[in-house]
């Protein structure tokens, strides 16, 4: 299992939700994956996407205008 | 457990056949998927990204927009279905459409039938739709209903184009068109697609309200900046300046955003209205000379194009002008290149009536 980061700052919908896809697409199933973003529409898109998507977010924190969400593939 | 896809298939046991639908986020792809899904056809969704999507929270830099929902349709409608939405960016390839569409633009920039045709080639060609054994393609087209793209005589362009030819179904205008290959393979009965036509949106409604749909997006300017008229001069400023019609993706995200100014045909100034708009221009920094002012609160500006020592002060005190110190006989402000060195300046801030009104892009 590997923990990886995705720096997604700046990102307007949908690039983060596009990226993230992405990176999970090259990770194993457990693997676990750190996204920031700046964008506050990903606090509903990042979420939704997983649950589509069957994956699980562990976490969501949100400081100083970031959210950093964990998932696990 | 594998699949044979072949349109030939003839045993007994049918096989589930599986389709793509091109989610856009609106009401249509959203009842011509949700049809063909009703028939016991699996399906999937892609959304492409061309760089010029109008979504929710695009609007949500900005707090006079904060109470306006912030989700993304495309994955509202894919998680209302309980399918797949797989979300492509082709913001690079799309570059050619916007630049030189083959069968020209709608009432603004939109590309529409260009766009279409793409589109759905795009959903064809996918590697990854064939591999897995996807049969056939649904679009929310509706005859008529934009004058462009969606006429009857452009549809069997859009097919054949496309390269989908008749493995492209629309669900909601179906019964208007040919019979398409998962028709007459009796995958899906024809008698239950719709013959929907014309400008008016009452059959989808009432098409949605049959399904228990709610809650769909409506966006009043469509789902896409290209059709938007202030949106398409911007756009047309910035090649008419640039002498040439070329983008990258981060131009058109900055068209979204701040107070677009040109007092010289070689720059312009985008000047931010809003906190929120502030920290989303702040992230270009590294990329572009910026002004901020030091002496009063003000907005973040960023300088796009070329531009000399009076070029700069011109646009401090356009900037200035947007501060807190509008009324005062000087404000300072910091310009800081993209490689963060920077100077500070005073200068006198210029009235409103001196910002010209033709300057406003
Ligand atoms: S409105 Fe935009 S996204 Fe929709 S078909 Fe036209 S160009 Fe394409």
């Amino acid at each position: 299992m590997s923990t990886n980061t995705l720096d997604c700052r700046n990102l307007l919908c949908p690039m983060p939700v596009i990226r993230t896809q992405n990176a999970l697409k090259e990770l194993q199933e457990g693997d676990t994956l750190e996204v920031t973003c700046t964008d506050p529409g990903t606090l509903s898109d990042i979420p939704t996407w997983c649950r589509i998507n069957q994956h699980q977010v562990i976490s969501t924190n949100e400081q100083n205008n970031e959210i950093v969400f964990v998932i696990k593939k | 457990m594998t699949q044979d896809i072949s349109p030939q298939n003839t045993s007994n046991a049918p096989k589930q056949r599986k389709a793509v639908a091109l989610i856009s986020g609106g009401l249509d792809s959203l009842l011509a998927a949700k049809v063909v899904q009703e028939q016991g056809i699996h399906v999937e969704g892609i959304n492409f990204y061309t760089g010029f999507c109008v979504e929710g929270h695009t609007h949500a830099i900005r707090k006079k927009d904060k109470d306006k929902q912030k989700r993304n349709n495309s994955l509202w409608v894919a998680e209302q279905l309980g399918i797949k939405l797989h979300i492509i960016d082709i913001s690079e390839e799309y570059k050619d459409i916007v630049l030189n569409p083959k069968h020209g633009y709608g009432a603004n920039l939109n590309p529409c039938l260009d766009c279409k045709i793409f589109m759905v080639n795009q959903a064809q060609a996918w590697a990854w739709a064939e591999e897995n054994g996807f049969d056939f393609i649904i679009t929310g087209e509706v005859i008529g209903q934009r004058p462009k793209s969606q006429r009857k005589e452009t549809m069997p362009i859009i097919a054949r184009e496309s390269g989908a030819d008749d493995r492209l179904l629309r669900p909601l205008c179906a019964k208007n068109l040919i019979p398409t290959l998962p028709e007459r393979e009796g995958w899906v009965n024809r008698d239950e697609l719709y013959d929907f036509s014309g400008r008016s949106r009452k059959p989808q409604f009432e098409l949605a309200k049959k399904f228990g749909f709610e809650d769909f997006a409506q966006p009043a300017g469509g789902c896409c900046f290209l059709t938007d008229a202030n949106y398409s001069k911007k756009l047309a400023d910035l090649w008419d300046a640039r002498g040439e019609r070329r983008y990258e993706l981060d131009d058109i995200m900055l068209l979204k955003v701040g107070r677009h100014i040109r007092p010289k045909k070689n720059f312009k100034l985008i000047v931010s209205r809003e906190e929120g708009e502030n920290n989303f221009l702040r992230g270009y920094k590294k990329q572009f000379t910026s002004i901020h002012t030091v002496s009063h609160g003000g907005p973040l500006t960023l300088l796009d194009g070329e531009f000399d020592k009076d070029d700069i002060r011109l646009a401090a005190q356009i900037a200035a002008r947007y501060s807190g110190g509008k009324n005062a006989d000087q404000v300072t402000v910091q310009v800081e290149n993209y490689k963060g060195t920077s100077f500070v300046m005073d200068v006198p801030p210029m009235t409103a009536e001196d910002v010209k009104q033709e300057w406003h892009v």
